[in-house]
Order: structure tokens, then C-alpha cells, then sequence
């Protein structure tokens, strides 16, 4: 599934399978990530960002969420990935971390897949610190490797700045 | 028919629990919280039983019981007293203003039933 | 029994009017102490607070609190009958009494356990009070009520009492005509005695006397009884707990089998029996008290009656609040989409929308009256923090509180707290001098700390200020430099000077005493207020005390704001903070060295910071005559001159923070949505400002007033 246009907004619902868990698949900076469904409150279209002074790179700036101030963040820039060029086409992942609302730029959401959590492979030790820190575990679907996403520590201070 | 019971007591915890207490027991209740507005809500009212407080503002418990025992319409009416310790000093002088009987707190609700059965007819 | 947490809520609630009924009756009290004449209904409202305190605590089973009120009661009591006559030792006792009830309310109320010392140190104090009096009186209080008639023979009924035992009792009950007065009845105490066992009634006919002997309001009948129960006896003596002292009553217990006993006449049916007697209005020799009709007794308080109040959850007002506010952004949108579409003013529909304007303004104003809270509260807590502090000083301290009935916001007045409290402590500690000191310059011996609260176009301004010495500003200076706060030789100011004060990591105390070395600076309290959207200043005089001003918005909901753009962003300054705007010509203008600008306004030069620069939007121009300059006034009375390219409007604005979701940004008080739905940012001039210069040159303040 492909979210594109303006003004799509779609609203996720619970788990169907029971044993299985679910993750909301997208895809940015050509690679497969996936977050835990239930951190996920909604999937919103592109909108203007207002941008914030003294801001970290990867935090684009604030937006207006149903009158809510909701922080966006790249999701390719805090991974240490090459910023997203900004396009109408690129969709925002609203999350709930810690009790905070964020938002999430990526470029496209995938699907949502329900996975075993007992075949969800550990991230190996070659990788990177950035990506031991943010990479939760490996799912492979078919010849398509996606990378579970720990949104837990993917904000960094939850008391003050990020 | 429900007794009604007019509750007369400056504190709103125990305008509460008074309250609580008596409609969960079936009775209907109506609360003023000084002497002053206890003889307000028994004008044109016949109440089963007035249960009143003796320290309040502006007319306290012994005035009022005096002022209701003086009056024509509910002169005969019960009147419990609540007293917070058993003290022979209040509730004397409460009797001697016209009480009927007293209610010591800490009540609870079977304490104060018993009280109202004790005097209700 | 309906819930019972709620009618806890409502405890404790009351409890907090207890107390501040308690410790406004006490410092009136205080007040009248020289002149030894109070007023009786004070000190009737000061006991009736901790006896409520004290009723309601006991249906909660709150030991400590009982027991402790019970002990300030009794002391009151004191006071209230005139056996003790107030004056200023009692009073410390009292306002310490007043201290630790607030602390046991407040512990009862989170579940908490206090240390029971302080609590036995306070009765002892209270009871060493009322011990003078109470040795001097016979240990029976003489009481003026008709005596008891009672006619128990209690060592008879005494010995007969083992449980699951049948007793049986021969009771002779003759009522008096008071117990009719008094709303009794015997049928009452029949039925009750109905209720613990078998009871057979008969009316002893020789007592009646013949018809023309009766007289109207007076009673003749004498009623028998024959009593079988398993009950104790103290269960038997409570049913006539009601009328013993208005009958004569004999109550013994007998061996016999109840059919033994030989009734005058065969049993009755209760539940008819017997009308009440007719009483004589007259006859009211039972009653001693004076009967006054209630039209004739004035009130003997100028109190006003209560208004009716309804008690809501919070988090319903704040969703009502939450809702109006998108009410109003949307109000906005609609006015901005009705421009768009080209609709003019004349227009029927513009006509509308601007009543709507109207209204949804009026509808958010009433909603925040709501939250609106007076600052008596706060300033009680303040008494106490002044209290302790005289204490632990040994300065004699008198505290002045004025427009305690000033409202804010319940969220400022809660935050508030804690910065006030360091300031109050702070004026007792370091802006009072010691007594000794104080003689020397002649003034009075006591220092005093006015405390007040005010509306002023449209914030709240509270002072905190003392009549102390005021700010040692060479001492401040030498500390700055020492700190490495200031570098050597700069000139400054003396509002500079005092300003320092504000800085982290400042502290005059020569040695951190156990009051203002808590661990808090100046710089904290600054920064605890600024987050209320609120600004803190100083000023002092040398000798004759400093003042502390505090200002704070009404509320933390709405901002009035000039909307503008800083390089194609819109964001929004407060009124509060602009003085005026200009657009000076070239010739103002001048470049200082390496690039920083100033304006020449009126003779005065005023630094030029780049908003757009500041934010990282652009790299730093030079003043294009183009833009606009606001100029802006930050809490330590400077001047600067924010440029910006643009002002599109002025108006009202639904504050949002950025706290919730995201963090604090320097140079950003919080943000709030435009028509559009976009979010623009509120601009913080004051740490715009900081950021860039840490110690500004410096012009005296420009204007007297604020824009």
C-alpha cells in the first residue's frame, strides 16, 4: 500500500492476528524499516513544517496536528541516513513515544505485516553503534530484509530538547 | 412514604456524608448549612427529623433548635443533635434548647438510622 | 453509602478553606492583640474551623489530625470563652499549631506519616496554656440546664449481665411534659425496645387523674413496662439515653418470668399509642435558653452570604479551555478564508463573522475566568514561609500582604509557589537587616515584608518587597567578578548590578545559611517565572529596602501579539515585551566595528538584533530601511531593537507549548496556530536577546511605561 496525494489520511486499526505481531512497513532512503503497530497513531500526508531555531538537523520542525504542536523528525536524517528530499509525495508516521506525539518523515509506507516475533532476528555485531541503537531486529520476508525499528530510544532526551 | 430529614451543618464533608448516608437509607434530604438557612428551608416544609450541628455561623445549633421549637409549624418536630465527642455538656445544653437527642460523631450510617428510628414516628 | 472517595475529595477540599479561614482569623487576631479586644466572631470562626477540621478527620478515622485538632480546639475553646486573653506568645503557639495542621491536613491527604514530634511539641504548647486556667477550676463545670431526675438504682442492674442471658426488666417510665417539648415520645422508646427483645407495655391507670383535674400541656400518664432481653444492659440504658432527663424513670431487673408480673391492664398496640399530648406554647419552663424568633436575631457576622459555587473536575475545564481555543483559531481561519475570498467589510456575511469574533472572544474570556484563581492562597503560604524564617533568623519580621483577592490563572498561582517562596525567604534573610542594625538606623525594630497583587494593563504585577538595607552593590560586584560573571573594571549600571543577582551560580550569603542555601539560585526563580510567560525585575534602594517585581500573564492560555514575518516565517511577539515600532532612516542607523548595528532613537543607542539571524533563518544583514524595528524592553530594563521584515497584524493568540511534545527552544516562548492551521512561533525576547549578548551596553530605561 502506497499512501500518495494530498489530503490522505489513514486511520489504523487494531492487530487482527493474535499470535503474531504487527509492524507498519515503510520504506526510506532505499531500505525497509518497520515500527510496532501499536506505536502508531496515524499516517498523515505531507504538510508545510514550520521549522524550529536551535534545532538538531533531523528534527524538520513543528505541525499543526488537530491542535497539537507535533515535532517532525527525518527518520532517514536521524539515522544518520541522507536527508529526505522533500516531496509532496513523502508521508508522516504519527507516533506516540513515551507519551509524546512525533511525527516521522519517511518517503513511502509499504504495508503492515504480521510477523512471528520468534523469527525476528538479532541485529548482528558488524553494525554500527547508530544502527545497534535504533535497529531492534532483523525480519525477512521473502528476499525482503526489514528493519525493525525501536522507537523507544529513537528520541533522544525524553525530559528537555531533543 | 421516604422520611424526610432536613440536615443542617456549616461542614460540607458531613452535609455530604449526611446526605449519602440517608439516601442510601431510603430517606430524602435536604441540607442548610447555618441555623439562618435551616429555618429558611423549614418554612412551609414538615420535615420528619431536623438533625443539626451546634457550631456554625451566623446561627448556631442551640438558637436554632430554639427558634424552631418556638415557631408554630414544626415546634414538635425531632431534632438531633450532632456532637463531635460525647460530651454531657453539649448535649445538655442541647436538650435544654430543645433537643430531642444527639448523634456523636464519627457516625456511621447504622449509628445514625438508629438515632432517626429512635425518634421518627 | 455513595461513594465515599468523593466525599473525601470534599474533605480535604474543605479543609484547605478551613485552613485559610483559620489563618486569616488568626492574623486578625494577631492584629488586635494591643488593643485586647476581639472580635468574638473571629475567634468563634478560627474554632469552628478546627473543630470542622476536626469532625470531618474523625469520619475518615484520621487519628493524628483528630487528635491534634482536638488539642488546638481545646486551646481555642479557651480563647473563646475568655478564659485566656490573646496576646503575641499565644499567638506564635497558635500560628505554629496553624503550621502543623496544615502539614497533618496535607499528609492525611497523600497518605503520609509525619514524624509525631512536632505534633506533641505543639499540644504540650497548647496544653502548658490551658493548664494555668484548668488548675484554678473545680473539676465540675457548673452548668445551667434543669438537673437530671434520674432514678436509676444502678446497683441493682449492675450485677445482672452475662451475654446470651435472658434478663428481664421492670421499667417504669413518667414522662415529664419536656419530653414531649423536646420531640420525644415514648412510643419511640417502646418501639426501640420492641426492636432488642419482648416487651409488654401497660399504662398504670392510678397515675391518670380524673378529667377534671387534667391540665391542657401537661402530661399524667406513667407507662409500665415488662422487658425481655439478650442484650447488655448499656444497650437497654442507650434507648433512654434521649429522655431520661426529661422522665422519671426506674428500670430494675427482675428474676421473675414476665408473666409473672402482673400488668395493671393488657397491652397495647404500639404503633397507635399514645398521641402525643397537648403542650402549652407557654409552658416553656423546660427551656432555658432565651427563644428568640428567628426574624428578630440579626446575624451576628457582616459575612456575606456564600455564593453558590459548583465544584468541577479540572480536566473539564481545561478541555472546555482546550476546545474554545480551536474554537477561536477557527474563528480566525474563517475570517482569513472570507478575506481570501474577497469579501468586504460591508458585506452582511464579514458583519457576522466579526459578531462571531465577538463572541468566541467573550465565550474564551468567561472559560478562563473559570481556572481564574485569587492569590490569597499563595500569599498564606507566604505568612508561614515568613514565619519560619523569622524563627530560624531571629529577625523579628511582620509581613503585609495587599490584593490578596487579585485572580491568575490556578496553574500560575500553583507554580508560583516555589519562586515565591525563595524570594520571600530571601527578603527575610538577606533584605533584613538584624535587630541591632536596624536600632542603629533608626527604624523600627521589626522588619516588614510587603507582599501585594495587582491587575495592571492587563498582567498580573506581585511584588515581594522589604524594608531592609538594601542591595550591596559593591559586595555584589566583587562576588561577580569573583565568579568570573563580569570581567574586571566593567562599567555598570546599578540595575546592571542588581541584575546580577539573576545570574546562575550567584550568591551573596557569606556563609550558605540553612534558609536561602537550598540549592537555588536567583537564576532559578528567574527562570521558573519566566516559564509562566511571566518577567522578574529588581530594583533597590541603598538603606531603605529592595522590591522584586514579578509580572505575569492573566493567563496561560491566550497572548495578545503582534503577528510578523522574519524571513518568510511567521511569528509572533508579545505586546507585552514591544515598546514601540519604528522605521528609522539610514542616518540612525550605525555599524559598530565588526558588523553590529545600533539605532540612534532620541539620542539613545539601542543595539539592532537580526530576528532572522538569530534563528539561523539568514546569515546576518545590515539593516535594510525596508524592515521594521520593534523595540523591545527585556526584564533587566534594557533596550533592544528586534528587526523583522514585516507586521502583519495585531491580535490575540491561542498560546500551544512545545513542552508536550517536543522540548523548550531558546528564544521561543511556545507556539500557537494561525488561520491558516500553520503553526507560527512566539517569540521570547528576552533569551533572543541573552543568547546573543551576555552583558549589553546597557541604556538607562528609555520610557516609563510599557507598551
Amino acid at each position: 500500500m502506497h499512501l500518495k496525494g494530498d489530503k490522505m489520511v489513514i486511520e489504523l486499526s487494531g492487530p487482527q492476528h493474535i499470535q503474531n505481531k504487527e509492524f507498519v512497513a515503510f520504506r526510506t532512503a532505499e531500505q525497509d524499516f518497520c515500527v510496532d503497530i501499536m506505536t502508531i497513531r496515524e499516517i498523515r500526508s505531507w504538510t508545510r513544517i514550520t521549522s524550529l531555531p536551535h534545532a538538531p538537523a533531523f528534527v524538520l520542525g513543528v505541525i499543526n496536528l488537530r491542535g497539537s504542536v507535533v515535532p517532525i523528525v527525518d527518520f532517514s536524517a536521524r539515522l544518520g541516513l541522507p536527508a529526505l528530499e522533500h516531496e509532496a509525495r513523502n508521508v508522516i508516521i504519527i507516533a506516540v513515544i513515551n507519551h509524546r506525539i512525533v511525527g516521522l518523515l519517511v518517503e513511502s509506507v509499504s504495508d503492515i505485516i504480521g510477523v512471528d516475533p520468534e523469527t525476528i532476528q538479532a541485529t548482528p555485531d558488524v553494525a554500527s553503534d547508530t544502527t545497534r541503537n535504533f535497529v531492534a531486529g532483523i525480519i525477512t520476508i521473502g528476499d525482503r530484509l526489514v528493519r525493525q525499528i525501536d522507537l523507544e530510544n529513537f528520541i533522544p532526551d525524553t525530559d528537555s530538547r531533543m | 412514604m421516604a422520611l424526610q430529614v432536613l440536615a443542617v451543618d456549616d461542614s460540607r464533608t458531613i452535609r455530604e456524608m449526611l446526605t449519602s448516608c440517608l439516601t442510601s437509607a431510603g430517606c430524602e434530604v435536604v441540607v442548610a448549612q447555618d441555623g439562618v438557612e435551616g429555618l429558611e428551608r423549614l418554612s412551609g416544609a414538615q420535615p420528619d427529623v431536623v438533625i443539626t450541628d451546634i457550631n456554625m455561623p451566623r446561627m448556631n445549633g442551640f438558637e436554632f433548635i430554639s427558634a424552631v421549637r418556638s415557631g408554630e409549624q414544626n415546634r414538635h418536630v425531632p431534632i438531633l443533635v450532632l456532637t463531635t465527642e460525647s460530651a454531657d455538656d453539649l448535649k445538655h445544653r442541647a436538650r435544654s434548647a430543645g433537643a430531642t437527642g444527639w448523634i456523636v460523631k464519627p457516625f456511621d450510617e447504622l449509628k445514625l438510622i438508629s438515632a432517626i428510628r429512635r425518634v421518627a414516628t | 453509602m455513595a461513594d465515599r472517595n468523593e466525599i473525601r475529595d470534599t474533605f480535604f477540599l474543605e479543609c484547605e478553606e478551613l485552613l485559610e479561614a483559620l489563618d486569616d482569623g488568626l492574623r486578625e487576631i494577631d492584629g488586635l492583640i494591643s488593643t485586647e479586644n476581639q472580635d468574638p466572631e473571629t475567634v468563634n470562626a478560627v474554632f469552628r474551623a478546627v473543630h470542622s477540621i476536626k469532625g470531618g478527620a474523625g469520619a475518615f478515622g484520621l487519628e493524628d489530625l483528630v487528635e491534634f485538632a482536638h488539642g488546638f480546639e481545646t486551646a481555642l475553646d479557651f480563647l473563646r470563652s475568655g478564659k485566656l486573653v490573646a496576646n503575641a506568645e499565644m499567638l506564635r503557639v497558635f500560628y505554629r499549631a496553624n503550621d502543623r495542621l496544615l502539614d497533618l491536613v496535607g499528609a492525611a491527604r497523600d497518605g503520609e506519616i509525619l514524624d509525631p514530634a512536632e505534633s506533641s511539641d505543639v499540644l504540650a504548647a497548647l496544653e502548658t496554656m490551658t493548664a494555668e486556667i484548668t488548675k484554678d477550676m473545680p473539676s465540675d463545670t457548673p452548668i445551667s440546664f434543669e438537673p437530671m431526675s434520674l432514678d436509676f438504682d444502678f446497683e441493682a442492674v449492675v450485677t445482672a449481665d452475662a451475654p446470651g442471658d435472658h434478663t428481664n426488666y421492670r421499667i417504669r417510665l413518667t414522662p415529664k411534659t419536656a419530653l414531649y417539648i423536646h420531640g420525644n415520645d415514648p412510643a419511640h422508646v417502646i418501639r426501640a425496645l420492641r426492636d432488642l427483645g419482648q416487651v409488654r407495655v401497660a399504662i398504670d391507670p392510678t397515675t391518670i387523674p380524673s378529667f377534671k383535674d387534667c391540665t391542657a400541656g401537661q402530661t399524667h400518664i406513667t407507662w409500665d413496662m415488662n422487658f425481655e432481653t439478650e442484650e447488655p444492659e448499656h444497650v437497654l440504658f442507650e434507648v433512654f439515653d434521649f429522655v431520661e432527663s426529661d422522665c422519671v424513670l426506674q428500670i430494675e431487673p427482675v428474676d421473675a418470668a414476665p408473666d409473672a408480673i402482673q400488668l395493671a391492664s393488657s397491652a397495647q398496640d404500639l404503633e397507635k399509642e399514645p398521641p402525643a399530648e397537648p403542650v402549652n406554647p407557654d409552658d416553656s419552663a423546660a427551656v432555658s435558653l432565651s427563644l428568640v424568633p428567628p426574624a428578630a436575631k440579626p446575624a451576628s457576622s457582616v459575612a456575606a452570604p456564600k455564593r453558590a459555587t459548583v465544584r468541577v473536575d479540572l480536566e473539564r475545564v481545561d478541555r472546555l479551555i482546550n476546545v474554545v481555543g480551536e474554537l477561536v483559531i477557527n474563528q480566525a481561519m474563517l475570517a482569513q478564508c472570507a478575506e481570501n475570498a474577497g469579501i468586504t467589510s460591508r458585506d452582511v456575511f464579514a458583519t457576522g463573522l466579526e459578531e462571531f469574533k465577538q463572541l468566541s472572544r467573550e465565550i474564551q474570556e468567561s472559560v478562563m475566568a473559570i481556572r481564574a484563581q485569587p492569590v490569597k492562597s499563595l500569599f498564606q503560604r507566604m505568612a508561614r514561609i515568613v514565619r519560619e524564617a523569622s524563627a530560624s533568623t531571629g529577625k523579628s519580621v511582620r509581613l503585609v500582604t495587599e490584593g490578596e483577592a487579585t485572580e491568575v490563572d490556578k496553574t500560575v498561582v500553583e507554580k508560583l509557589a516555589d519562586p515565591l517562596t525563595h524570594m520571600v525567604r530571601n527578603a527575610v534573610d538577606h533584605g533584613l537587616e538584624l535587630t541591632v542594625p536596624r536600632q542603629a538606623t533608626g527604624k523600627p525594630e521589626t522588619g516588614t515584608v510587603t507582599l501585594s497583587a495587582a491587575h495592571r494593563s492587563g498582567r498580573v504585577i506581585i511584588e515581594i518587597s522589604d524594608d531592609g538595607q538594601g542591595i550591596d552593590r559593591d559586595k555584589v560586584r566583587q562576588i561577580a567578578f569573583e565568579k568570573d560573571l563580569i570581567p574586571e573594571g566593567a562599567e555598570l549600571t546599578d540595575s546592571e548590578i542588581d541584575n546580577l543577582l539573576f545570574l546562575p551560580g550567584f550568591s551573596t550569603a557569606d556563609q550558605v545559611s540553612n534558609l536561602s542555601g537550598r540549592g537555588v539560585g536567583m537564576d532559578v526563580v528567574k527562570s521558573a517565572i519566566h516559564t509562566l510567560g511571566g518577567r522578574v525585575s529588581i530594583s533597590s534602594v541603598p538603606g531603605q529596602g529592595s522590591t522584586f517585581t514579578i509580572s505575569l500573564p492573566l493567563t496561560l492560555a491566550v497572548l495578545e501579539g503582534m503577528v510578523v514575518d522574519v524571513a518568510g516565517e511567521t511569528m509572533v511577539i508579545p505586546l507585552s515585551a514591544i515598546l514601540e515600532t519604528l522605521r528609522p532612516g539610514h542616518d540612525a542607523v550605525h555599524t559598530l566595528g565588526t558588523g553590529d548595528q545600533v539605532v540612534s532613537i532620541r539620542g539613545t543607542i539601542v543595539p539592532i538584533v537580526d530576528l532572522a539571524a538569530a534563528f539561523g533563518l539568514r546569515s546576518a544583514e545590515t539593516y535594510d530601511a525596508a524592515r521594521v524595528l520593534l523595540l523591545v524592553e527585556t526584564e533587566g530594563n534594557q533596550i533592544c531593537a528586534l528587526v523583522v521584515d514585516r507586521i502583519f497584524d495585531q491580535r490575540q493568540v491561542v498560546i500551544k507549548g512545545l513542552e508536550d511534545n517536543y522540548g523548550h527552544v531558546a528564544g521561543v516562548v511556545a507556539a500557537t496556530i494561525l488561520g491558516d492551521g500553520q503553526i507560527a512561533l512566539i517569540v521570547d525576547p528576552d533569551t533572543v536577546f541573552e543568547n546573543l549578548q551576555p552583558i549589553q551596553i546597557a541604556p538607562e530605561r528609555l520610557y516609563a511605561s510599557e507598551g
